[in-house]
C-alpha cells in the first residue's frame, strides 16, 4: 500500500475542503482498502468520512431517505425499508457477507468498483485503471463480463446489487459539493464506458454522495430481487433482476424492472416494462416481454449464456413479484 | 512465564543469526510496513483493555492486533476480505479486521477471540466447536467462532439454511462445515 496522509473531519464542509485531486473518501473501506492493498487505487490522502452527520433512515415527503453512511446491514433490517421497499432489503441481504454488510456504507456501495479481474490486477492492461492501455477482457476471460452498455474500451460489469433495486425504483442521489447540493437520478449518475471508462459517474471533484432518496410506490410493497450466481451465497451476480408489479384482475397496471450482472451500469429494462403494460400476467406474456431485454446485446466468447439467463431471470422474478405460478 | 510459539520462533531466529535480540527488536522484524511520514495516534479498547498506538495509517486492525499487540489468535487468511479468518467484533458487530484501518478505531471497542472466554470458562460457542469437532486444521476457527457468536445472537436466523447463509463469509478449506453447523445449532439451542 502506498503512503497517504489521513484526516478525520467532523463536518461535511471540512471534508470537502480536504478533498483534492488524488484524495479518496473512506467510509466502510471494503472497496477502498482492498484496492489500495492491490495498488489499484493509490490515494495520497484518505479522508475518513465516518464522523460526518450523513446518517438516518426515514420517510419524508413520500420518499424513503437513506443517509449515505448508513451500513448495508442496518438498511436491510430497518422496519421502514422492509415494509415499504422489500426489494431493497432483499438486494442488500443477497450481497457480500454478514461481516462486509456490517462495514459497507450505502454511499460506498454505490461507489464500489467493478470486479473485473483485469481491473484488479495492476500487471494487466485496463482502460478503466490506465486509460489507453487496452482491454484484455475483450479477448481474455470474459465469462462474468457485461453484454449491455459495453464499448470497445470496456466490458466491465457494475457490481452493486442494491443499485439495481434503486434504479428500478427510480431513486435519486443527493450529491453535496462546495457549491451546495444537487440531486441526480441514480440511473443517470452512472456513465456508460464509451471511450472513457475511467469516468464511471457524474460526481464532480470533491463531491460526496450525501443521501439516497427513494420514492415510495405503494404497489411496490410486492417486489423482489432475484440473483443468479455460481454459488448460492457470498458471490457476485451472473444475472439479477429487481422487479415490482402492480396487478389489477390479473392484468399488469404498472411494472418496474432493472437488471444487474449484465450491464456496465445498473440496467433499467424499460422496453420490457412497456411490453408488459396492460397484458395478462402469465408466464407466456412474461417470456414474450423478456425478449426485448436483449435487443442490442453484444456478447463475448465466454458470456453468451447471459442472454438466455437474463431472459429466464426476468421471467422468474416477474412470477415471484406478481405472485403467479 | 510461558513462551509463545511466536516468541520461540523469534528467539530461535535471533540465535541462529548469532545476535542476541531483545523483544523490541523481535517486534521490529515483524513490522509489516516500511516507516512513512504521518504517524497517527489512536486509542481504543481491545478485550476491555485500553490501548494507545502510534501507527502508520496504512496499518490494518488485523496487523495491529497481531504485530503490535501480540494478539495472534486473529488469523490472516486472504488479507482481502474474502475468507473471514480475520473476523473480530468492533462495537459489538462482526467485521473483517483485514479491511479495517486501525487509525479509524478511535474510541472503539474491539473484541477478539482472546476476549470471549470468561477466564478459564470457554464461551458457549467455543465449547460447542470442541463438542462437535468444528474444525480440522484450525486456521479459520477463530474467525468462524467470532462470526458464530454473533449469528447465535441473531434471532431471525433459525433454520440450517439460514445459519449456512449467515456464516457464508467464513470459508473453511478443510470442509468442516457440517460440524460447524452442528456447533452453532448447539450454541443457539443451549443443548449439549
Amino acid at each position: 500500500m502506498r503512503a497517504f496522509d489521513y484526516a478525520t473531519p467532523s463536518s461535511v464542509t471540512d471534508a470537502l475542503k480536504l478533498a483534492r485531486p488524488g484524495s479518496a473518501f473512506l467510509a466502510g473501506g471494503t472497496t477502498l482498502v482492498d484496492l489500495m492493498k492491490l495498488d489499484v487505487l493509490t490515494p495520497d490522502r484518505v479522508i475518513d468520512v465516518n464522523g460526518l452527520p450523513l446518517k438516518g433512515i426515514r420517510l419524508h415527503a413520500g420518499a424513503l431517505r437513506i443517509g449515505a453512511l448508513e451500513r448495508m446491514s442496518d438498511v436491510a433490517a430497518h422496519p421502514v425499508v422492509t415494509a415499504t421497499h422489500p426489494m431493497i432489503s432483499k438486494a442488500l441481504l443477497l450481497s457480500a457477507s454478514g461481516q462486509l454488510r456490517n462495514m459497507a456504507s450505502i454511499g460506498g456501495n454505490l461507489m464500489q468498483r467493478t470486479r473485473c479481474d483485469y481491473f484488479r490486477d495492476v500487471t494487466s492492461a485496463c482502460n478503466k485503471r490506465l486509460p489507453g492501455s487496452g482491454c484484455p477482457a475483450l479477448t481474455g476471460i470474459n465469462r462474468g463480463h457485461a453484454i449491455l452498455g459495453t464499448s470497445d474500451s470496456c466490458v466491465a460489469t457494475h457490481a452493486s446489487d442494491v443499485a439495481v433495486a434503486f434504479v428500478a425504483l427510480e431513486a435519486q442521489v443527493v450529491l453535496r459539493g462546495k457549491d451546495g447540493d444537487r440531486t441526480v437520478p441514480l440511473e443517470d449518475f452512472y456513465r456508460l464506458p464509451g471511450s472513457t471508462p475511467e469516468r464511471e459517474n457524474v460526481l464532480g471533484p470533491g463531491e460526496l454522495i450525501a443521501e439516497v432518496v427513494v420514492p415510495v410506490l405503494p404497489w411496490a410493497r410486492h417486489s423482489t430481487y432475484l440473483k443468479i450466481r455460481d454459488r448460492q451465497s457470498y458471490e457476485f451476480a451472473l444475472t439479477s433482476v429487481a422487479a415490482a408489479v402492480n396487478l389489477k384482475r390479473g392484468v399488469v397496471q404498472d411494472v418496474r424492472l432493472a437488471a444487474g450482472g449484465v450491464g456496465t451500469k445498473p440496467w433499467r429494462l424499460r422496453a420490457v416494462e412497456e411490453a408488459l403494460q396492460g397484458n395478462v400476467a402469465v408466464e407466456r406474456t412474461f417470456a414474450d416481454a423478456a425478449e426485448s431485454a436483449v435487443d442490442g446485446v453484444r456478447t463475448l466468447p465466454h458470456n453468451a449464456f447471459k442472454t438466455s439467463l437474463l431472459k429466464r431471470t426476468i421471467v422468474r422474478a416477474l412470477l415471484d413479484a406478481a405472485g403467479v405460478r | 512465564m510461558t513462551t509463545s510459539r511466536r516468541q520461540f520462533f523469534g528467539q530461535a531466529a535471533a540465535v541462529s543469526a548469532g545476535v542476541a535480540l531483545t523483544s523490541p527488536a523481535v517486534e521490529a522484524i515483524a513490522a509489516v510496513d516500511a516507516p512513512a511520514p504521518g504517524v497517527v495516534e489512536v486509542a481504543f479498547r481491545v478485550n476491555g483493555e485500553r490501548q494507545k498506538l502510534s501507527i502508520d495509517p496504512r496499518v490494518t486492525l488485523l496487523d495491529a492486533l497481531r504485530e503490535r499487540l501480540q494478539l495472534t489468535g486473529t488469523k490472516k487468511g486472504c488479507d482481502r476480505g474474502q475468507c473471514g479468518a480475520c473476523t473480530v467484533h468492533v462495537d459489538d458487530r462482526r467485521v473483517l479486521s483485514c479491511l479495517t484501518l486501525a487509525a479509524t478505531l478511535q474510541g472503539k471497542e474491539v473484541t477478539t477471540i482472546e476476549g470471549i472466554a470468561d477466564g478459564d470458562d470457554l464461551h458457549p460457542v467455543q465449547r460447542a466447536f470442541i463438542d462437535h469437532d468444528g474444525f480440522q486444521c484450525g486456521f479459520c476457527t477463530s474467525g468462524q467462532i467470532m462470526s458464530a457468536v454473533k449469528v447465535v445472537e441473531e434471532r431471525e436466523v433459525r433454520t440450517d439454511d439460514q445459519i449456512r447463509e449467515a456464516m457464508s463469509g467464513n470459508i473453511c478449506r478443510c470442509g468442516a462445515y457440517p460440524n460447524i453447523l452442528d456447533a452453532i445449532k448447539q450454541a443457539k439451542g443451549g443443548e449439549r
